[in-house]
Order: C-alpha cells, then structure tokens, then sequence
C-alpha cells in the first residue's frame, strides 16, 4: 500500500465528467508518471464538488488549493508547477467576483462559506467507486451502531427525534414513515429508495449517488432493519447511467464485505438491494406511481389511502424515502438526534440542498441549514445576479413551485416559510430570475412541462392543465383578455381542489403565484399587450432608431414581406402590419439601428 | 357486528350511521343523496368496481380537508361534515365538465349513443350551456378503428377506464390499456395498433361500459334494410335466447319483461320471409353436443388415453376467440360443435333452402343477438360456402330496436306472434342457452336421458344456476357422478382453464360464457349503465319463458327429431360434421398476456 502525500480530486460528476475530466485524470496521472511521483500523489476521481460553474474541479489536499475549470491540457502544469515547484497555478484559481483577486482555498470562498454539509458530505471527498473510501469516513458505523447498540424501536424513536422530513417534495417527517410502515404487520416489506429526480434543473440526487452512493445503500439497510423488511429497490432513471454504474459497483462491494446480503455483521439481519429503472416520467416521483411502475404497470398513480406503507409494491407494506433522505440518516445515526436537530428551523431540521440554476453566477448545487434566508442563499454564496443586473424572483420546488421575490428575500427557507408564500420546497430546484425574465412566460414554461408530463389519469391534470397552458399562451401571444386573468385563476383553483396526486393538485402552482405577484406584468400583457421584460415576441414591434440609421437599404432588402420602407440613405420605417418578426433586418443591420420594443 | 363498526357522519346536515368502509358516495346515496357520477361504475352483484378517482365529477367538500374529495372512493370517517352542493363544489364540478366537454366531440345529433350517452346525460343534469375557450381549445384526435366488431372512436373517449376494467380485470384479455402521457392519454390496444391487430375476443364489455360513444358496435342496419328491401332476396331471421329478455328495455319497459311474441311481430312487419328461432338451434347444438360429451365420456371411461375430459362448451364466440388467442395449445378440449348462430345459418341455408326450393345465393340469413362477437363470428371463413357465408348479418338487440323505432312501431301494446316453422320451435332448454349455466343445464336435461334411459323427475338443477363468476354441480347419472363447472367472464374461464392445463381439474364437462351472466349480459344488449340489477332480471325472464315451455328437453323438439330424419341422420353423423361442426386454429397474439 502507498503512502501518498498529496491527493488531487477530480470531480467525477456529469458535469464535469462531459467536460472531459474524466481526460483530465489521465493526463494528471501521466505526468505524475512522467516526474516519477505516481506513489507520492494520489489522482482520486470524485463525486460533485457542487461548484458546477466552474467546473471541471481539481482540489489539491492537504492545503485545500482550489482549482477551476480546468482542461486536460492544464495537466502539465499544475503537476510541474503545483506538485514539483510548490507553487500554485494562479490562472486556475477561482477569482472573487467582487475583489476580482484570486482565492486559493474554499474557505474563503463565498460558495462554500455558509454551507453545511451533511448529505453532500463525501461529495468531492472520495472515490464513490472504493467502499474503502467510505468506510475511511465514518462509512457503515451507523449501520453497525444501529445493529449492535440500538433496537428498531430505538432507531425510529431516534429518527423521530430528530426531526428529519422528507426531502423529496412533501416534508413528511422520515421517523413517522418508518414507524408506519413498522406497524404493519406482513411475512413481506420493502425498502424502496425514490432516485426519480425529475425537476427541471435539479440534480442533487445524482450528485449524491454518483459522488457517495454508500451512504444510500446504508441507509436503506437502516431503514430495513426499523420497518422489518430484507429487501430494498432503488428506482432510478435509465438516463443516470454514471449514478446506475456507480450504484451497481457499489451494491457488489458492500455485498463482498457482508454489508449487504445475508446476517450482515454477523447480526442475522439479512438485507440486500436491487434496481428499478424509470423511463423519465416525471409523475413516477409520486410514490403510488413509482411502485406502480417498479410492478411493471403504467406509471400513475392511485388513491392514497392506502398508503404505501399499508399497500405498497406487490401489495406489501413499502417505505419510500427519497435520495437526499437517505442520505441524512447515517450522520443523525452517528451523530445523534440532539446534534441534527439543533440545526434548522423550529418545524424544519437539518439542511437542504438546493440546486442553484438561472441568472445567478455560481450555478451548482449547495447545501444550507433550514432557515438560511434566499438573501444569503442568491447573494452570498450563489455570487449575485449575473452580468449585475437586478434580482426578479427564484423559483423554487420546480413545475410544483412558486416564486419567490423580492420581499421574500429575507425570509428564512423552511417548509412552512415556502408554503407559506405560496411556494414550496420541492426536491429543492432553484431558478433565479433577473429583470430580462417574463414571469408569465416563465408560469407558461413550467406549465408546459406538467402538461407534458402529466399521466392522464384525471381530467383536472389532463385537460385543464392544457386548457390553463392554452390561456398563458394566448396572453403571450397577444391574445389574451382582462377576464382571462379571472379565468386562469378559477381554473387554478379548481385543479389545486381536485387533482388525484400532488402532481397535478400543486401543478397550477406557477400561475397562481406568478398572478399574486406579478399581476401588473399580467395586466401589462392583456390590456396594453405589452411584454414588460421585452421576452413576448408576438407583444414586441421592430422598430428603426433615427440617430442609427444610415440608410443602406440593406433591412429593406432582407425582409422578406416588404414591410421596410425608406429612401437610400435615408431612415427606413418598419410598417408593424406587414411585418412577421422574423429579425431579418436586425441581424442585416451593420449599425445596430434596428430595436425589438 | 359490533357498534364500533359503524360511523355516524353528516353529509348536506343529514346524519347517517352507515358501516366502516363504506364510501360518502354510497352513503349519501343511503341518504337519497344522488351526487354524480361519471368514470365509477360498480356492478355490485358481479364483483366489479371501475373506481380511477379520474373524472372528479364526485368531488365533495369534507371540513377539515385541504381539497375536494372524490366522494366513490374516500371511506366515511367518524364525525366527517360532508358538503356535496356547496359553491365550491358546484363551481368545480361544472368548471371539470366543462372542460371534460371541450375535449369531447360535439356531434352528439349523428353519435350513435345520442339519447343514450352519460356524458350527454350529465351536461344535461348540470345545466351546461355552454363552453367557455372553446374556439381556441385543441381537441385531442384519434385515428378511426374498426374491426369486424367493435368501432373505436377515441376522440370521444374520456378516459374513465371502465372498459380497461373490464378487458383487463374482469375478461384478462388485456387488449385494452391506457397509453400516452397527457392530453394525449387515451386508452388503445397496444403500441396503439388496430383492435383487429390485438388479442381483443370482441366479447364487447367494453361497449357495455363505455358511457360515451368511444366504443360501439358496427352497425349493419343499413345492410339488413337493403336486404329487406331487395325483392330477389329471401331473408330469414333468427334470434338468440337473450334477447327476447332484454328488447323491451329499449322500449321502456321494466327489466326482465319478456316481449318474445311483439318481437316476432315486429320482425314480421319488418318484412322478414320467414321469422325463426336461434333457439332451435339451440336445440340442435345440445344434440350434437350432449352426443359429443357422451362419446367422449364413454370413451374416457372405457379407458381411451387419447379422449381428453373435461369437455368444453364452444357456443360463446368470444371465448372461441379467447382459447384461440390465449391458449391455443388446448384447442382441442372444446366441443367441436358450432355455435346454435352459426348452426341455424349452415342449416337454412342447405336444408331450409332446398325445402323452399331456394338457391342459398338468394338466401339472407340476418341473426339478432345479444352480441358482438356474433359480427366476428359470421364472418370467420370456415363459416362460409363459396364465400357465401352462412350467416350474413348478426346486428345486436341494440340495433333491432333502432330497427323496429325506425319504422315507427313500438314493442309496448303490439300484438303477439309465433316464430315460423319448422326452424322457429323451440324447447325451454334451447331459451336457457341466454344465462351462464344454461347451456350445460340444457345439455344435462339431455345426456341423462340419452345415456340413462330414464326420464328425468324434474328437468330444473338449480345448483348450476346463480351469479356467482365460478359455480360447480354435480349430477347422478344413475350411479355415476357427473361433476359440472361453470363459469361466466373470461377471467373465470381462465381460473378453470389453468386448472385444466395444469391437469388439477375436477370436472367432465365446463360451460364457459364470456360476458357477465351469460348472453344476456352480452356486449350488445340494451346498456345497464352500471345496474347489474338488470342483469339479474334479465336472467330471471329467462328461466320464466323456459318454465312456461310444453317441452323442456331439446332431444323432445319433433322439429329436430324430424331434421334428422329428413336430412342429418343421427348426431354427429358425417353430414353433421360437415354441417354443425368445426375446428379450432392456432392464434396466438404477439401480444402481452395480462
């Protein structure tokens, strides 16, 4: 065995993965290789360091040097430089938006500053395909603890005492699932882990299984051990394939070291796990659904009660938690219920990762305590707006969402806070808007995805889902009418009353909150059909500044209805009648004297 | 049962005290309470729920609770305040309708479920005048599908998934599933190919549910009036047992109200040559069939390893489809003998015709039944003489009343006629072929007399009569014991079958029918709307006409005693063989089995 003296991790994540730090790693080796320092430094590929913006990652331990988006051909020199000379490689370190001066470690990077990790804990730390890595950090004491020390009964009272919800939409505390499922008594129960992450734009449940898929599967095997079940699913979409092969080198090295399988540490406890591949629809996140298709059905879902901790898969007594879940129970485990619990809000314990996409200038995944204000959250560790401009709103909680502005910004996140202002957590996607953003096209695009991914089964989700998407469409389009407005929100109303699953009733989500508080940039659309953030084409004329234009006919010449008219060398009209907005003329404009208003 | 079993609840400030598990929707109905209902369907005395939770017309206010709740499937609860009228509830349930409409067709003057439709019923209910959007909503559309049966026009489907119930869990046919996501769901056979192209039997449950007009019959009026109406043509009728049952339902009579005689009038002011009975053939089908089962049996008991027990009824043509289709390795269990349909048109058309001294070219054989799997039936090729099918048109009960209101008559105070002879008399056995056990009861009255000698003291085995999906019975056929199965709806069928394959069978001889209590629950029958209640009369007028009959026993009909003597010679005699019988094909599906 080596003893290394230095470690580079590479994020092993999609992201970066896609952008070839997968040759990175390579190049890194061989130049190590090269200065005959393979068994002094130890090139580790890792799960997401969350920082996407500025991927591919390298972190350079033991002095926690900092690199970002870094390309294979770098290689070279951070191992010559960094390695060899001692010295850092200053063009790849990550530059303070505000001083502009570079920051050689994450400690003093606002990214990293107010985040607490405890389901990203190994996320960037290890190598999700060596169990050994895992064990290293803690990695399966929770589950001896719990098999040795503790009862099931324990355990769940423990969970409970924690305070630990559900991360994947609904905040249902985990503690109180279990007991359920617990309760029922059946010669069968099942463990299922919920990897159908399907809101636009969040990827925290891949980035744990790709970057720590052990803790998952202990968890499950926890979780087996309270509800009396031995036998555990992950349902996951086909489109994670590094998370399915990362899981299935990791089910077979937990299953050599008798962590899985048959009288787990020697306790008689027998457990093992499986996988179930989703086809990407986004209502098999429901969990009705979920085990529906797992049983080979149609993906919809069905009338809760029963719940699945009654009837679940093949009828059997079946917990669901979600990754992120999961992914918290070891540490509580370890750590105790006290310890997780005195982080958070009064109803909302522990962290939450977020998912920071949209005008914001550290796009990644981050993780906070519950009750970190959307202030800290955007401006402190996401870095601002991007390109300066102005803070409009954050989506959160995905296609079920809302929005939250301005006024919101200083208000703690926790479950009760975000329904509170007519959002909610969600699996904790978050879409931040600037002032270029058109709220009602922006409640039209998350519509669209419901729409789209609806499963049919009730007419609430299938046809006024579509008719509601239909309205949005007409107002962008110009079309739409002052009494639309009482129209969208009736029809909201009425799907929120009479929805089958959570899908459907939190569906019109966007539109309502968008409409509570954006209503003036609605009314701006129907009656003075007009696109206050200039995005609505159909509501925007062409438009020829006098001061720019010079007159060379050549919009006139690239219109293709003859809506340009105008003397040589002088100014050209645009007739908004003829004219189809196609932007021919902007984009033949040399003087930029051609304006969308 | 104990107190704690039951639940005091107030639903519209009424209290009821109903059992635990019971449903707002059932008890408010205790209550008198009628709140709508658009996708539930409970055929209470046959076992089927059809409850998605879909349509959310049943929604209801419940204090305490966040949204609305769709009444057919949440359970009471202690202390529950139920609200079904109050604003809420209204403005939801009418905003729901109206949009279930803005995606539904509106040429509701040329459907074929005009007047008859329960979303036409329910716009009406709730006063709908008119659709608000509706000039720019986009309709979701559907490729036409029709199949020698059955049309699919799933423009006008909305998703209720009551004949998904039914295909799937009631037949287990599994040609019918929801597929596509969205405003583009839509329930279609699989990878949405043709219904011909499926494992569908054609048994037609799903025609029976659908409240709509998604799924309804072909019709073939328009060819039976050209028929009629050509003078070279001599066009004979037959009707099938069930339908003398059910006929007058259309006319507005109570259930189970028996209206043989008006229709025979009314088939003969139809202008018919010659009004006949399928029950005759019938009859015929219990001759050869009761021969085959006591062939088969006497072979079996004289040790004959390639004689295979339990026999099996082949009159159903749905489950002719079914075995076929989904266990083709066992075609060889079932009686070869035909269908009475099909049985009555090869005789017609050979003996009848030669009777009246008719070529069978110039012959129309127009069959009513209860069914529409007959349509399949008719047109299958072993059928057929030159091409020359022995049966032309099967329409359905449905279809003879649009007939008969057609040319302005209605069945209430008409006249009573008799069937013509010689193939219009019948025996009670030959009636009972309409409900599930009547086809074995007929072939029991028969063997025993045949294969004992003796002369049964009472012609009635009530043990093989009943609702239940699967039923067994016993007879002693002097000393030797004769056990029964019975069963109705494919899915039972298959529960025998399994046993059969799997050589666990107990029985000699199994009736299957594929439709809920028989023909007279067939896919072609006046629509139940979801009271299974009529199915029950339905069977009861059945057994009626069977005990008003002078002659109960099929071998007792001098019309088929005399058709041997003229032209058969004996049961299962080579003409018989070459004119009553079949045989069976290999048609396994590519198709997934449920």
């Amino acid at each position: 065995m080596s003893n290394y003296s230095m470690h580079m991790l590479v994020c092993g994540g999609t992201g970066c993965k896609s952008s070839d730090s997968d040759i990175l790693v390579e190049k890194l080796k061989k130049e190590l290789l090269k200065q005959g320092l393979e068994e002094t430094v130890q090139v580790v590929m890792t799960g997401c360091f969350g920082f996407c913006e500025k991927g591919p990652i390298v972190k350079i331990m033991p002095d926690n040097t900092f690199y970002t988006q870094v390309k294979p051909e770098d290689a070279e020199d951070i191992v010559e430089e960094h390695v060899v000379k001692g010295r850092r490689v200053t063009r790849l370190l990550y530059k303070d938006p505000e001083k502009n001066t570079a920051v050689e470690d994450t400690k003093h990077m606002g990214f990293y500053k107010k985040q607490l990790r405890i389901a990203l804990r190994n996320c960037g730390f290890l190598d999700p395909e060596k169990i050994e890595e895992y064990i290293a950090r803690d990695g399966y004491m929770a589950i001896g603890k719990v098999l040795t020390e503790l009862s099931p009964e324990e355990t769940i009272s423990l969970m409970k005492d924690s305070g630990l919800r559900g991360r994947g939409g609904a905040g249902f505390p985990s503690g109180l699932k279990w007991e359920f499922a617990r309760n029922n008594e059946s010669d069968k129960k099942y463990v299922v882990c919920n990897a159908d992450e399907g809101d636009p734009g969040a990827f925290m449940d891949r980035s744990i299984l790709e970057g720590d898929p052990h803790s998952v599967l202990e968890a499950m095997a926890i979780t087996g051990y309270c509800i009396g079940a031995d036998e555990g699913f992950i349902y996951i979409r086909a489109e994670y394939p590094l998370a399915i092969e990362r899981l299935k080198i990791a089910i077979n090295q937990a299953r050599e070291y008798g962590l899985l399988g048959e009288n787990i540490l020697g306790s008689g406890f027998n457990f093992d796990i499986g996988l179930k591949y989703g086809a990407g629809a986004f209502v098999c996140g429901e969990e009705t659904a979920l085990i529906h298709s797992m049983e080979g059905e149609r993906g919809e879902p069905t009338l809760k009660p029963p719940f699945p901790a009654e009837s679940g898969y093949h009828g059997k007594p079946t917990n669901v938690n979600n990754v992120e879940t999961l992914a918290n129970v070891p540490s509580i485990i370890l750590k105790g219920a006290e310890w997780f619990s005195s982080i958070g809000t009064e109803k909302s314990k522990g962290t939450k990762v977020f998912a920071l996409a949209g005008k914001i200038n550290n796009v990644g995944l981050i993780e906070v305590p519950m009750g970190t204000t959307l202030r800290e959250v955007i401006f402190e560790i996401g870095g601002g707006i991007k390109d300066g401009k102005k803070f409009k709103a954050a989506q959160t909680g995905g296609p079920s969402g809302g929005c939250l502005t301005e006024k919101h910004l200083d208000t703690p996140i926790d479950y009760e806070n975000l329904v509170a202002n007519g959002s909610m957590m969600g699996s904790g996607g978050m879409i931040v808007l600037d002032e270029d953003d058109c709220m009602v096209s922006i409640a039209k695009f998350y519509l669209g995805f419901t729409v789209e991914e609806s499963c049919g089964k009730c007419v609430p989700c299938r046809i006024v889902n579509k008719r509601l998407h239909e309205l949005l469409d007409r107002i962008c389009s110009g079309k739409g009418e002052l009494a639309d407005l009482d129209r969208l929100k009736n029809l909201g109303e009425v799907i929120k009353d009479t929805s089958l699953c959570g899908l459907g009733q939190s569906s019109p989500n966007p539109v309502l909150s968008t409409l509570d508080n954006f209503y003036d940039e609605y009314y701006s659309h129907v009656v003075d059909k007009k696109c206050p953030a200039g995005v609505c084409k159909d509501l925007m004329e062409y438009f020829i500044l006098e001061e720019n234009c010079v007159g060379c006919t050549a919009c006139a010449r690239a219109c293709p209805v003859g809506a340009i008219t105008g003397e040589r060398k002088e100014l050209h009209t645009v007739n908004p009648d003829i004219c189809i907005k196609c932007g021919a003329c902007m984009e033949k404009c040399k003087f930029d004297a051609v304006i969308l208003k | 049962m104990a107190k704690m079993d039951f639940i005091k609840l107030t639903i519209d400030g009424k209290i009821i005290e109903v059992a635990k598990g019971t449903t707002i929707y059932k008890a408010a109905k205790k209550l008198g309470i009628e709140i709508p209902i658009l996708c539930y369907m409970d055929l209470e005395n046959l076992n089927i729920e059809n409850k998605p939770g879909g349509c959310r017309i049943c929604s209801v206010e419940v204090e305490g609770r966040k949204n609305l709740a769709p009444s057919c499937s949440t359970d009471v609860a202690e202390g529950m305040l139920v609200k079904t009228n109050s604003v809420r509830v209204l403005n939801a349930r009418r905003t729901i309708m109206e949009l279930i409409l803005s995606d539904h067709p509106k040429d509701c003057l040329t459907c074929a479920k005009s007047g008859n439709c329960e979303l036409q019923d329910m716009a009406v209910k709730l006063g709908i005048r008119e659709i608000p959007g509706q000039e720019y909503a986009e309709m979701s559309t559907y490729r036409l599908d029709t199949s020698p049966s059955i049309i699919r026009d799933m423009d006008k489907c909305i998703m209720c998934r009551r004949c998904e119930t039914m295909c799937n869990d009631f037949q287990t046919v599994g040609a019918l599933h929801a597929v596509n996501r969205g405003f583009e769901a839509v329930v279609a056979p699989a990878f949405e190919m043709n219904l011909e192209h499926s494992s569908c039997t054609y048994c037609g449950q799903c025609v029976a549910v659908c409240p709509t007009g998604a799924l309804t019959e072909v019709d073939h009026t328009g060819k039976v009036i050209s028929a009629l109406s050509d003078p070279k043509k001599t066009v004979i009728v037959q009707t099938a047992p069930a339908v003398r049952a059910a006929l007058g339902e259309e006319f507005g009579l109570k259930p189970g109200t028996r209206v043989t005689g008006e229709m025979v009038t009314a088939l003969k002011n139809l202008g018919f040559d010659y009004v006949f009975d399928t029950d005759f053939a019938a009859d015929l089908t219990i001759m050869e069939e009761g021969t085959e089962l006591l062939d088969r049996l006497t072979k079996h008991l004289n040790g004959d390893k390639n004689v295979k027990l339990p026999i099996l009824t082949s009159c159903c043509p749905a489950w002719v489809n079914f075995f076929e289709y989904h266990f083709p390795d066992m075609k060889d269990i079932p009686s070869t003998a035909r269908s009475p349909q099909q049985m009555f048109g090869s005789i017609a058309k050979s003996y009848f015709a030669e009777k009246i001294g008719i070529k069978r070219e110039d012959m129309i054989v127009v069959s009513i039944m209860p069914c529409l799997a007959k349509k399949y039936e008719c047109q299958r090729d072993e059928f057929k003489v030159d091409g020359n099918p022995d049966v032309d048109y099967s329409i359905t009960t449905r279809e003879l009343a649009h007939l008969i209101k057609q040319a302005n008559m209605d069945l209430v105070g008409m006249e009573k006629s008799d069937f013509d002879q010689p193939l219009g008399e019948s025996t009670g056995a030959g009636v009972i072929f309409g409900a599930t056990g009547g086809v074995i009861e007929a072939a029991t009255r028969t063997a025993y007399e045949l294969y004992t000698g003796k002369s049964l003291e009472s012609v009635d085995f009530k043990q093989l009569r009943g609702m239940d999906g699967i039923r067994s019975g016993s007879v002693d056929f002097d000393g030797l014991e004769i056990k029964i199965g019975i069963a109705h709806g494919l899915g039972n069928a298959r529960k025998l079958l399994e046993e059969v394959k799997a050589g666990e069978s107990q029985y000699h001889a199994i009736e299957i029918m594929a439709c809920p209590g028989g023909c007279i629950g067939g896919g072609g029958q006046p629509l139940h709307h979801g009271d299974s209640s009529i199915l029950s009369a339905r069977t009861k007028a059945i057994y009626e006409e069977d005990e008003g009959k002078v002659l109960r026993k099929s071998h007792e009909n001098p019309y088929i005693i005399k058709l041997y003597e003229e032209f058969l010679d004996k049961p299962m005699s080579d003409k018989a063989h070459q004119l009553l019988h079949t045989h069976y094909f290999d048609k396994k599906k590519n198709t997934f089995e449920v």
